[in-house]
């Protein structure tokens, strides 16, 4: 008698189950997974409106002829690969200098350099954008001090528009990886470092023989998240440098966003090359993975 | 001894130098919003009384008082959404879960990974088509429902105590009572956690409103501290203005739920 009944109940809740993840689950496929089907069929067209017809592989051909395009790719991975180590490196040190029991003041220094993260993307990028300007507060510094005798054009220059952006990348983004840091060193047995200390390890030594192997799943997790944030960027190259001079500091993100809502809107190329930041996202994100498996 | 004191001294220096950089940009933006354009050019650093000829000025030139209606608006009702949308689903997929269920969480984490822009176009067509370009239903739709946020409350409903729902299900309360009346008030501290970084993100928004808002009367806060820098000469007084304008509610949010909002960003992880 009772057996039946058991089983109609698990089935109940069962459906129970599929009712309350189905709007969550639904939405994801209707915002994530249709669209980006349809990006994949848009890359394959051009035109505008109802007179986008097929155009086979030449939106991808397109690309590789697009220099700027590739400049946005240069100036992305170069952004990649120089501002997240730094970031990475420095938001450890941080971490594990924060992480000691007798420091003073620590949850003021915690809530100093975390700091950074309330303000939003467009407004630190328009307040670095201030700082760094010809009559912004660095020239003067600067001058002041004597180690320019002019303004330097720091956002009309190449290389230093550049470096401006890493600048202001690094300044918002370390204190928050600082935290997830913090958040993994609390789960680490504090013993372990007094025994450390005991047997005479030093500082240095400590932090790379315990301090990075037992972080190391979050810091894989950082990476990963820093990457995929890197390739996405598109508010700083916006508001700080506007992708200049002449695209020197443009982003992949701006670049499309410039070709489908800033120039004539061209939906099939742009789609074409968000496809290539989706697959230059996996990679990233595979490899990763495979390089922080090896290491076990 | 005296190198142990030696090391610490410098310990405090570096962290010193570090807050010093991370408060700075702040405290000049807080600064130069209550000083004259002139005045911060030359290098004024301490506060000053020209923060109501800023804000006069601020509003002639743009909507901010509109815009800002438009962020909380949009904001404060995409939080609710997504809270309730995501935690249900989140528990949905831990407490009744099977292989099917797993299966399809998998593929949903996978969406974690698809860059906005790849999505943006397609986006922005079937919005426009759905006539849902400058309205509310088109700024929140997109982020209701959140890979990160599906993931942290399944999380957080791994702790919840089967016991307690077996007891409520012998006292006759249904499977959404359950949620609604014992499941959020036990996960206080992952809804306060979820909140405060789903906020942030609907505030901050920047690149899926600068599209889909084509009316200057549905603009939000961050992009009319955008418009402002579009001009060639910059009074950087009323600029930092509306920088410190649109940082306030984050800011506020950031100090009194610190924790949380260091949680939040962690909170899938653990």
């Amino acid at each position: 008698m009772s057996k039946p009944k058991k089983m109609t109940l698990s089935r109940k809740h069962n459906l129970t189950g599929w009712v309350f993840l189905m709007p969550g689950a639904l939405l994801i496929l209707l915002m994530s997974f249709v669209p980006m089907f349809r990006a994949l069929l848009l890359s394959f067209k051009t035109g505008v409106g109802a007179a986008m017809k097929s155009c086979g592989i030449l939106n991808y051909t397109r690309m590789f002829q697009d220099t700027v395009f590739i400049q946005s790719i240069k100036n992305t991975f170069f952004y990649l690969i120089i501002q997240v180590p730094i970031m990475l490196i420095f938001a450890l040190i941080l971490a594990s200098i924060l992480n000691n029991k007798n420091l003073k003041f620590k949850g003021l220094f915690r809530t100093m350099i975390f700091l950074p993260c309330a303000t939003s993307l467009v407004a630190y990028a328009v307040i670095f954008r201030s700082l760094f300007a010809n009559n912004g507060i660095i020239n003067l510094l600067l001058v002041k001090l004597g180690i320019l005798n002019q303004p330097y054009a720091f956002l009309t220059n190449v290389w230093s528009a550049r470096i401006v952006i890493i600048i202001a990348l690094l300044w918002r983004w370390t204190g928050y990886n600082m935290v997830f840091y913090l958040s993994g060193l609390q789960n680490i047995e504090y013993s372990i470092y007094e025994a450390a200390k005991i047997d005479g390890a030093s500082a240095v030594q400590t932090f790379f023989r315990i301090t990075v192997p037992l972080l190391k799943p979050t810091i894989l997790l950082t990476a990963i998240m820093s990457t995929n944030g890197t390739l996405q960027l598109f508010d700083e190259s916006v508001n700080l440098t506007d992708g200049g001079p002449a695209n020197a500091s443009i982003t992949m993100s701006h670049y499309i966003y410039n070709m489908s809502f800033k120039y004539v809107p061209n939906f099939g190329y742009a789609a074409a090359m968000s496809f290539l930041i989706l697959i230059l996202v996996a990679i990233l994100a595979f490899l990763q993975m495979k390089v922080g498996d090896k290491r076990d | 001894m005296t190198k142990a004191k030696v090391r610490s001294f410098f310990m405090y220096v570096f962290l010193i130098i570090v807050s010093f950089i991370s408060v700075f940009p702040l405290y000049w933006m807080v600064s130069a919003a209550t000083n004259k354009s002139a005045e911060v050019i030359s290098g004024r650093l301490i506060p000053g009384t020209y923060f109501a000829e800023n804000l006069k000025n601020l509003l002639a030139n743009q909507n901010v008082g509109g815009a800002f209606v438009n962020s909380v608006k949009y904001s404060v009702i995409l939080t609710l959404v997504s809270l309730v949308v995501s935690s249900l689903a989140g528990y949905g997929f831990e407490i009744y879960h099977d292989k099917v269920k797993d299966a399809v969480m998998s593929v949903i984490l996978l969406a974690m990974m698809v860059p906005f822009v790849a999505t943006m176009i397609p986006l922005f067509q079937m919005f426009s088509t759905a006539g849902w370009l400058n309205t509310t239903i088109g700024f929140i739709l997109p982020t209701i429902s959140t890979p990160f946020l599906i993931m942290m409350f399944r999380q957080s409903a791994r702790s919840f105590p089967h016991d307690i729902m077996e007891a409520a299900r012998i006292d006759g309360l249904s499977e959404i009572r359950i949620f609604f009346q014992m499941f959020i008030p036990t996960m206080r501290s992952t809804y306060a956690a979820a909140m405060t970084i789903t906020f942030m993100n609907a505030w901050n928004s920047y690149l899926w409103p600068k599209v889909i808002m084509t009316d200057a009367t549905s603009q939000t806060m961050p992009m009319v501290v955008a418009n402002l820098t579009q001009g060639y000469v910059t009074d950087y007084g009323m600029l930092m203005l509306a920088v410190l304008i649109c940082t306030l509610p984050t800011a506020i949010v950031f100090f009194c739920l610190q924790n949380a909002f260091a949680e939040g960003i962690t909170g899938a992880v653990k």
